[in-house]
């Protein structure tokens, strides 16, 4: 990627700037080497999430590129920070899998009601506004059309709810897993 | 999504973005941290009363601009450790130099002193609430620092926590300085120290459960 800095050195300063053009045509010339970048190290499947992820923080983090600096250290340490945060979730989901919790609830023997003691034990933790939307959402299935019409907050409030409760769950679950 | 579509979206919000906005932005947390704390100083504690002929005392500016400059580092370093890819360790150097100078110059005095008054001037009149105080002092501009890092990329979480509890740990001991009228080097480069290190070390583990984005 080297020999492309100061091509993409030179878009990055002028995306700053707020030139929407350079900014897309610098987010395409990196959408290829960042999936490849994840390709290599977590296989097809899980690189275009973490891509898509990147490119995100990319967008909201890019205050903190400091122009004096090589624009592609920048990148990677970005796209290096995001592969490590998922290999982290990933352990956390094969420790204790909070998105299935729906699948775990329907079955019916005795682990399942521990179970469900558990998640009401860490739905406690949270405020009750979220607490209800995750319980709409990820226990009950509605979809966020749903949620959003039940609780009366727009559905882009309902998905940033959710997945705000969500990490903050995955949080407290990290705590006290080994 | 499709990534094509995001890209499309992201690029039509490509609001310009001024050079300096994240400095401005951690100038801004921990300035207005530093002033809740220096209003909490002067109605807690209050100015020390002989402020004026101290400031004619080299005890006076020692702690004065030991705990400054080791701020300044402390900050330079933060500002550093938001910024993905960013190299640190002239910062961290720069940010160790203060305790390296006060620590000598306090080895220095008691070894020079008479043994039986070692004890006292490491101990001073304040020692079981200098450290204290200081932590709660420094706990406005932590808050301060860590609302500005928040909106920052800091690939090393619990290390950038760690940076901005030191910062804030000496802006608090800064703060301090103007109620303390301790004057020895040892007990300032020892209390004064463990204060801010304790805040650096709240820091370290605010910041691996806060600091990830």
């Amino acid at each position: 990627m080297s020999e492309a800095e100061p091509r993409l050195k030179a878009l990055m300063a002028a995306a700053l700037d707020g030139d929407a053009g350079a900014y897309r045509a610098l987010l395409s010339a990196l959408t290829p080497h960042l999936r490849a970048y994840f390709a290599r190290r977590l296989g097809h499947a899980d690189a275009e999430d973490l891509v898509q992820e990147t490119l995100i923080a990319i967008h909201t983090k890019r205050a903190t590129y400091d122009r004096t600096l090589p624009f592609t250290a920048w990148l990677h340490a970005i796209a290096r920070y995001k592969l490590i945060d998922h290999f982290r979730r990933a352990r956390l989901r094969r420790t204790l899998p909070i998105e299935d919790a729906h699948s775990v609830l329907a079955e019916e023997d005795c682990e399942s009601a521990s179970a469900r003691r558990d998640v009401e034990k860490l739905l406690a933790a949270l405020p009750r506004n979220k607490r209800e939307l995750v319980r709409q959402v990820k226990i009950e299935g509605l979809s966020t059309a749903e949620a959003s019409r039940a609780s009366g907050i727009s559905q882009s409030a309902v998905k940033v709810g959710v997945h705000r409760a969500l990490k903050t769950l995955s949080a407290m679950v990290g705590k006290r897993a080994p | 999504m499709k990534t094509d579509a995001l890209i499309e979206r992201l690029s039509e919000r490509a609001e310009p973005v001024r050079a300096h906005a994240l400095t401005r932005a951690l100038g801004i947390g921990t300035g207005a941290g530093a002033l809740v704390s220096f209003a909490a100083m002067m109605l807690w504690l209050g100015p020390r009363p002989d402020l004026m002929q101290a400031m004619g005392t080299g005890a006076y500016w020692m702690k004065f601009f030991y705990t400054l400059l080791f701020a300044l580092g402390g900050l330079w370093t933060l500002e550093r450790l938001s910024r993905p890819g960013a190299r640190t360790r002239t910062q961290m150097t720069l940010e160790a130099l203060p305790f390296a100078a006060i620590a000598l110059w306090a080895l220095l005095r008691l070894a020079m002193a008479p043994a039986e008054t070692r004890m006292p001037m490491m101990m001073g009149h304040s020692a079981d609430v200098c450290p204290w105080r200081i932590i709660l002092l420094a706990l406005p501009v932590f808050a301060g620092a860590l609302w500005s890092l928040r909106r920052f990329a800091p690939t090393r979480p619990a290390l950038a926590g760690a940076a901005a509890g030191l910062a804030a740990g000496a802006l608090g001991a800064f703060i301090y300085a103007f109620h303390c009228n301790e004057s020895a080097a040892a007990f300032v480069a020892l209390w004064y120290t463990f204060g801010i290190v304790c805040v650096g070390a709240i820091g370290a583990v605010a910041g691996r459960f806060l600091l990830r984005w």
